[in-house]
């Protein structure tokens, strides 16, 4: 076990875990939306759990960075939380606020980050912008809503761990980047029925049964 | 890997370096005269194909007997498509000639290979001193320029390795192979080659660390995924000399102990592809790549790669990734590439520059590589100059020379008698720099305390008549479209910022528009995951910093300086200097919005007119009575007449 100090309390990790892990598994929040525990390569794209490590110039994402004893680390200074703000802001910038006809309501990461940063869930002085298609509905047992993904790739992350073969990946480029189902194979219905991973780590509900509302 | 320590390597190529020269000089003594084309993809473009095929037909229709030497781009893209003729028995030196069409190049077949006669209207110098002819060299965008890397370009048959073989190439490999790998790693850490891909990270360094890892199979990739607008130095070397950049893998395969290589370059560069191919055929047709290189017990192999057209698949995680055969996206660094890499091995991944460097710097010594350059930047750069310069092109100069050398004195500063503006220096990830800048030293810490970077190489330069904040959202256009979608702020703050630009130079700006611009670009600048992302704000940044106005008259007086965003310019007449009469500009104007006026000049409809600016090109310029102003609403408002007055003026 390693000792490391982070806001001025010194908390123990074991060694080969995230600065990430070893905040949460000791209840010290940090925002994060991409972070799996159990798996070791992080996507670190959610650019969200920034803290300032004393020696470091700038914030870093601390799910991409490994224990170390002596560390100082402060998860709670003006820079992490301009970058966390802005990041929130962004996600919600493009985010269809339909908190009540949302199956993720009141369990929904963004909510919990919106309350823990104190931002509002309207985008502010950011241009609101929606894509189209909403919903995509071509898999035999799920449906997609396009502007509820926040584009963390945990659902792909998943499925590939546990299938070997993913049945879902992302497609298209840049701002129009979106979750994708591979067609709709044969296959598909019966071993995504018995396999719902994907939905229930989605942390905003943008993957659903298709049975539920 | 020891060294070899037998001589047969040298003795191997020693015949190789014989059939180089007998092969030279048969071609020197071959009777008849000599034609040097460039036919990269430059030159192809601007017709050299049609000039090569001119210069065919019009050889054997007067029988005279010539050879057509087709070559590599010589940097010089204002004289493409250009020739050099070597015509001995004239009494001529070989002579360059611009810009030569098929038209001229049947001309130049008839009047100076037939008849001696080698119309100087039409050169632009003598390829060498003598007493008839002003040699290029006499000119800055020559001699100013220092040629390492670049040193043999336009000069030799690309798909010929024997022509770069009799030049001296493959003799920095040979005297590699004699060295230990340490020994080769100290000689490139000693000259201080930094990679030229952009971030300018020590090459030797980089070598090293790969060297001393213990894991067995390692890869050399050379990036030449070159995707900045604009830039184009890396599909130039590879099209016009692909052999010294296989060299340069083939010792950094020899130094870091890899045995497998691979060139991953655009699919949309066919021409690179086919010289690269080519080369790698050829180099093992002579037991330079493969089994045994050159008698030793070192192999490699080097197999190409075609990247998709994907801008972020030169950042090298993603590239890697899309050589794995999965969707080209950057991931967290470190690990670097060097400890973990293509297919989770130890990985050198260097520059198309960097590598081409690698021979010379054998073949002379770290210490005469560190004399060209600046102490941090020892050697050259290599710049594709385009925009709006006289003379553009590419140009490579030892670094620590100034920007107003290079785009003033070397490449023929600003056309049409208009004053700079800007220097967009390093593609979209680069930065806009204003005339007080034009004395900063060119090399890689200089600009980027500028707050622009060397970037690859790509150098767009500006005059007064380019609007900043169109730059920048050109720019963000670009980078927005090619973002990866992985990360958040790259993926959604650079849309953002690409919309504030948007509605700023269609004259919708707010007033919160300028801060948000600001902060936003320092965020994603901070927050990105990957180098695409980090500096993708940059050309915001840099125009905010050094073009503040600009962006205010946007914002506020929704006035454009530069006179280029449509939206908020206007053209008119001016009545003053219309000719009576004239209806030169009522003929181009695509949308009817020019009527004639009472007294028979000229008006126009600002509701019909769509700002394309033929109107400005067909006024005949002894009257130059278009007009252009911002805002809009500075145009003087000219009614139409009344339909009945026009049909009668008419009548």
């Amino acid at each position: 076990m390693l000792t490391l100090t982070v806001d001025g309390k010194e908390i123990q990790a074991k060694k080969g875990t995230t600065l990430l892990k070893a905040c949460l598994d000791n209840d010290i929040y940090i925002p994060n939306l991409c972070y799996i525990d159990g798996i070791e390569e992080t996507a670190a794209s959610c650019r969200l759990c920034f803290v300032e490590i004393e020696g470091e110039e700038k914030p870093v994402t601390s799910c991409t960075v490994p224990v170390k004893a002596s560390l100082k680390v402060k998860t709670d200074t003006p820079a992490v939380r301009r970058l966390q703000k802005t990041a929130l802001r962004l996600l919600l910038s493009v985010h269809h606020v339909d908190c009540k006809n949302c199956p993720a309501n009141k369990k929904c990461a963004l909510q919990d980050m919106a309350k823990f940063l104190k931002v509002g869930l309207k985008p502010g002085h950011l241009q609101h912008c929606l894509k189209e298609p909403e919903i995509d509905t071509s898999h035999p047992c799920l449906d997609y809503y396009t502007n509820r993904c926040v584009l963390c790739g945990k659902c792909i992350q998943v499925c590939l761990t546990h299938n070997g073969q993913p049945e879902i990946t992302f497609a298209r480029r840049g701002f129009n980047t979106v979750v994708s189902f591979f067609g709709t194979a044969k296959n598909e219905k019966d071993s995504c029925d018995e396999c719902i991973r994907c939905v229930d780590i989605c942390p905003v509900g943008a993957l659903v049964l298709k049975s539920s509302p | 890997m020891n060294p070899v320590n037998n001589t047969s390597s040298d003795q191997i190529f020693s015949a190789i370096q014989e059939e180089a020269a007998k092969r030279r000089k048969a071609n020197e003594e071959a009777p008849g005269c000599k034609i040097h084309i460039g036919m990269a993809t430059c030159g192809i473009a601007s017709g050299a194909l049609e000039t090569k095929a001119a210069f065919e037909d019009a050889l054997s229709q007067r029988g005279i007997e010539a050879r057509i030497h087709t070559v590599g781009c010589i940097g010089h893209c204002y004289a493409e498509p250009y020739v050099i003729i070597d015509h001995p028995e004239s009494g001529f030196p070989p002579i360059f000639y611009p810009d030569v069409t098929a038209g001229k190049a049947k001309m130049l077949t008839k009047l100076f290979l037939e008849e001696g006669d080698p119309r100087l209207e039409h050169i632009l110098g003598a390829t060498e001193e003598n007493e008839m002819i002003p040699s290029v060299m006499e000119f800055p965008r020559f001699n100013l320029e220092k040629r390492v890397v670049m040193e043999k370009c336009g000069r030799i048959d690309p798909e010929d390795i024997y022509e770069y073989i009799a030049e001296g190439g493959y003799t920095a490999l040979v005297n590699c192979l004699r060295r230990t790998p340490a020994e080769i790693i100290e000689e490139i850490q000693n000259s201080g080659l930094r990679g030229r891909g952009g971030a300018g990270f020590s090459t030797g360094r980089k070598w090293e660390l790969a060297r001393q890892t213990q894991q067995k199979d390692k890869f050399v990739i050379c990036n030449a995924d070159e995707g900045d607008p604009g830039a184009y130095m890396d599909r130039t070397l590879l099209e016009s000399n692909p052999h010294q950049i296989i060299e340069g893998m083939i010792i950094c395969a020899y130094a870091t102990g890899a045995r497998q290589a691979l060139v991953y370059v655009r699919a949309e560069y066919p021409l690179a592809v086919k010289i690269v191919h080519t080369a790698i055929e050829q180099a093992k047709s002579l037991g330079l790549l493969g089994k045994g290189i050159l008698g030793t017990a070192f192999d490699l192999e080097i197999e190409i790669f075609e990247g998709s057209g994907a801008f972020v698949c030169g950042e090298e995680t993603a590239l890697i990734r899309s050589i794995e055969g999965y969707r080209g996206m950057p991931r967290h660094r470190p690990p670097y590439p060097v400890e973990k890499g293509l297919w989770e091995k130890p990985t050198i991944i260097n520059n198309v520059k960097t590598l081409a460097s690698v021979p010379p710097i054998i073949e002379n010594g770290a210490a005469w590589y560190r004399e060209i350059g600046t102490e941090n930047s020892p050697g050259t750069a290599i710049f594709s100059v385009v925009g709006n310069v006289t003379h553009p092109g590419l140009v490579e100069i030892p670094m620590g020379v100034s920007l107003r050398t290079l785009i003033f004195d070397i490449c023929g500063g600003i056309p049409n008698k208009k004053a700079f503006k800007a220097v967009q220096i390093g593609g979209p990830s680069g930065g806009c720099l204003p005339e007080k800048f034009l004395d900063t030293p060119i090399d890689f810490d200089s600009l980027t305390a500028a707050g622009a970077m060397m970037g690859s190489g790509g150098m767009v330069v500006m005059d007064e008549d380019n609007c900043l904040v169109d730059v920048s959202r050109y720019f963000l256009d670009f980078t927005q479209k090619e973002s990866c979608g992985k990360c958040t702020f790259c993926r959604i703050g650079s849309y953002h910022l690409l919309d504030t630009l948007e509605r700023l130079t269609k004259g919708e700006g707010r007033e919160t528009d300028l801060d948000q611009l600001q902060q936003l670009s320092e965020d994603i600048k901070n927050g990105s995951l990957c180098g695409l992302g980090k500096t993708a704000p940059n050309p915001v940044l840099t125009s905010l910093r050094y073009f503040k106005e600009d962006y205010i008259a946007h914002a506020e007086e929704k006035r454009c300086p530069g006179l280029t965003c449509r939206a908020l310019i206007a053209f008119y007449i001016d009545l003053d200097k219309c000719a009576r009469g004239c209806d030169a500009c009522v003929g181009v104007c695509p949308t009817e919005a020019i009527f004639t006026t009472s007294n028979r000049k000229k008006g126009v409809d600002q509701s019909l007119c769509v700002k394309c600016g033929e109107c400005v090109v067909a006024c005949p310029p002894e009257y130059d009575a278009v007009e252009k102003v911002s805002p809009p609403g500075l145009a003087p408002i000219i009614e139409r007449p009344p339909e009945p007055l026009a049909k009668k003026i008419v009548s």
